[in-house]
């Protein structure tokens, strides 16, 4: 099973290794997933009643999101630090780095957390106007995004990774890549999210 | 790295959770064909019901809809519409076309050892199998399966039942088609054998790379509508909901402004694309067999990928063709039927380059042959009649008739299937090492054209005539249906000679499988990679020696040579 070429070392001709173009295409699937979304909110934005959107827009919390926005582009350059360690032998570094990338995740949910409990306490739901009902959709589907990252990060923070660094650090180093690449594009739909929901 | 550490594998591990491309080829060509099997038998309960209206239906009346004495209910049958509809498309002839001939062929025909990623295309027949599982399982909840049409319009679809389990299905059958077009684009672009340029590959492989891409852009923004559904459904807001709606008597309870034409839009910003995810791989096919049995070079190959690049790429911009009743305006309107009108070209160019394949060549009428040929003809209809529905004048008029339903079903029916059936003929000997029988095979070929015309040419007839496909009585209460309506009886005694007639390829593939095993590595003479593995390919590798590929897909007849043709693995 393991005789498939260019899972590692790039095919001459397209200069891409599998696993690279792989995660290419998987976030130009997602991009089309939030794009779908986004013109969805576009759509819904312009056949709202006059101000309805900045009525219920004017709810949310601007500072937390600052927040969070602080928060997530930490955790790319984190991210970088722990891959660019990989690179450079450093694997204690690498697990610095990449536990603070997770964290920084699990910040981003804690907060995400309370501004959701804040909205449900004074009786906002998703029902209760169209602004609402995309600002969780959108939101909803990007802490989805978030917490199937901190998973795979989980696991490359765990012993399983330690197994991989004596046994095939290339493998360990390109996962670490791809991941990164995932992580960075999660970090990006935020960076388009706060200004739409928050700021306009 | 060899293949020194392979280790004897268990029945599980070879059959079931398999991660050989092969064998998951196998399990979606196999889970496939039940589910189209399945779907056609749904669509034998509506015909019964279309041409004998309020009778009790034979048989199984009784046990399907037994609270009403045996009689199909209104409901039932918007059930047995829809989920026809869902089945056949989602999980019959995509994951045929896509799955089961992508997955077995696509590393054969390249000389690749697996898919680039094994385990994600396990992942992806298993995520197929459990939305399978929950579409099934719909049939038996109390709420009954969807009755929305498979379109699933808003905000009909908001409130009736048996919804939930559909869009939760989609949710799975989606990102199974997403994990498995994603693992196909990367296998075509970094496992080519040595040789293998991008002139040099076969024309299925353009067919099933631009499916793919098609597959990749065109079905998040439908997994997107489906979240907005969702929501709608269970969290209450209103996304597909206009304000002062009122359903079954009483106004809505919800905050409103949202827009049931939103869900048009990203429905059929999927839905359109995938019309071609449905027609592209069919054409792959077709391309390959018609080149084998004239014994002629596939004629203008160039072209034909340039064409079906286009069309890719033209497919993300028509959707709207489907919405022109909507009032969505006159330059939105003008815009999408010039784009309409456009996207027809390169399906001109397909057909053509493939008629011209013909001409001057000594051909071979054998069983995938005549199924290839026929898919000309009907496809050359369902194509041609698309166009009065692409220019909105006409298509006010013929919107929602029998015109739709023929027209379409023209495009998948007799023309995507029978490639379909053509490449299973065709490729048989390949997966099992057998041959299968020719007198069998022509037994379904005729009787299959013949009945499939007979049941979608008169819904023409009735669409002209200005009848609606809604109706569940078949158009007896519809003053304006009076005239064609003895084309109902006509039509269901087709469809029930269409199923018979597939007797006979259900008794082939038995009585072939129980055959001897001949093993003969290329009984077409075909000069394709994959023809050069043994037959079946061994497990995990494929191929018994290292592929180099010396020139193009289809050198046949070359002057000079002792053969008629020069496989593209031998120098």
């Amino acid at each position: 099973m393991s005789n498939i070429p260019y899972i590692l070392e790039e095919r001459p001709d397209t200069g891409l290794n599998n696993s690279k173009l792989g995660i290419w295409i998987f976030i130009a699937s997602e991009i089309m997933l939030f794009g779908g979304l986004f013109s969805a909110y576009v759509f819904l934005r312009i056949a709202a009643p006059e101000g309805d959107f900045d009525y219920w827009g004017s709810k949310l919390s601007i500072p937390m999101a600052t927040f969070n926005t602080l928060v997530l582009i930490t955790s790319s350059v984190t991210m970088v630090m722990s891959w660019a360690s990989l690179k450079m032998q450093q694997f204690d570094k690498y697990k610095m780095y990449l536990g603070i990338t997770i964290l920084c995740g699990l910040a981003f949910l804690v907060v995400k957390y309370f501004e959701y409990t804040g909205k449900f306490h004074h009786g906002v739901y998703p029902s209760s106007s169209t602004f609402m009902g995309i600002y969780f959709t959108l939101t909803g589907l990007h802490v989805i995004h978030i917490i199937g990252g901190l998973l795979v990060l989980g696991f490359f923070w765990t012993s399983q990774a330690d197994k991989m660094w004596e046994q095939d650090q290339d493998l360990l180093a390109n996962r670490i890549e791809i991941t990164g690449l995932y992580w960075h594009f999660v970090d990006l739909v935020w960076i388009f999210l706060f200004p739409i929901l928050y700021l306009l | 790295m060899s293949n020194d550490h392979h280790h004897e594998e268990n029945f599980i591990q070879k059959y079931v959770f398999s991660v050989d491309h092969k064998v998951i080829g196998l399990q979606y060509g196999i889970t496939s064909l039940l589910f189209l099997l399945f779907g056609f038998l749904l669509m034998m309960v509506m015909r019964y019901q279309l041409a004998y209206p309020e009778q009790v239906v034979p048989y199984v009346g009784n046990w399907l809809f037994s609270e009403s004495g045996g009689v199909m209910l209104p409901e039932n049958y918007n059930t047995l519409g829809a989920m026809h509809g869902t089945i056949m498309i989602f999980l019959g002839v995509v994951p045929l076309a896509v799955g089961a001939f992508g997955n077995y062929l696509v590393p054969l025909q390249i000389g690749a050892p697996d898919m680039a990623f094994p385990k994600l295309n396990a992942a992806s027949y298993w995520s197929y199998f459990i939305g399978g599982v929950i579409m099934m399982a719909s049939f038996f909840t109390p709420e009954g399966a969807a009755r929305s049409g498979w379109t699933s319009y808003p905000p009909l679809s908001i409130f009736e039942s048996g919804q939930t389990m559909w869009l939760l299905g989609m949710v799975f059958l989606i990102t199974s088609s997403l994990l498995g077009s994603m693992n196909i684009i990367v296998t075509i672009v970094q496992l080519r054998a040595p040789g293998l340029t991008w002139f040099r590959l076969p024309f299925f492989i353009w067919a099933q790379l631009v499916t793919s891409f098609l597959l990749i852009l065109a079905f998040p923004p439908l997994e997107s509508a489906a979240i907005l559904q969702l929501m709608d459904r269970l969290a209450g807001t209103s996304f597909f909901l206009p304000s002062g709606l009122v359903y079954a008597g009483s106004p809505v309870e919800a905050y409103g402004s949202g827009s049931p034409l939103l869900w048009q839009h990203l429905f059929w910003f999927l839905a359109h694309p995938e019309v071609y995810v449905l027609i592209l791989p069919a054409i792959g096919i077709v391309g390959e067999i018609i080149a084998n049995n004239t014994r002629k070079p596939l004629w203008g190959y160039k072209s034909l990928v340039y064409a079906i690049s286009f069309l890719g790429f033209m497919s993300f911009i028509v959707w709207a063709h489907h919405m022109f009743l909507t009032g969505m305006g006159q330059s939105m309107s003008a815009f999408f039927q010039l784009t309409t009108m456009i996207i027809s070209i390169p399906s001109v160019v397909v057909l053509t380059a493939f008629f011209i394949s013909l001409w001057g060549g000594s051909i071979r009428f054998n069983t995938p042959m005549l199924f290839a040929l026929s898919f000309l003809p009907m496809f050359g209809i369902g194509g041609l009649t698309g166009l009065p529905l692409g220019v909105a004048a006409s298509d006010i008029f013929l919107h929602d008739t029998y015109y739709v339903i023929g027209h379409f079903h023209y495009v998948v029916a007799p023309g995507t299937l029978f490639a379909l059936f053509a490449g299973i003929y065709y490729w048989f000997p390949k997966i099992t090492g057998k041959r299968m029988s020719e007198s069998l095979g022509k037994l379904h070929f005729w009787p299959s054209l013949i009945f499939m015309n007979g049941i979608f040419m008169p819904m023409f007839i009735q669409g002209l005539a200005g009848l609606s496909r809604r109706m569940y009585d078949g158009g007896v209460t519809y003053a304006h249906a009076s005239d064609i309506l003895q084309w109902n009886e006509f039509m269901t005694i087709s469809a029930f000679c269409l199923g018979a007639a597939q007797i006979p390829f259900v008794l082939n593939l038995i009585i072939s499988l129980a055959g001897k095993t001949t093993g003969e590595r290329n009984p077409w003479d075909s000069t394709t990679i994959e023809w050069s593995a043994p037959s079946p390919p061994l497990p995990h590798v494929n191929f018994d020696k290292d592929i180099e590929v010396h020139h193009g897909p289809y050198e046949y007849s070359v002057p000079g040579k002792e053969k008629d043709y020069s496989p593209q693995t031998t120098p």
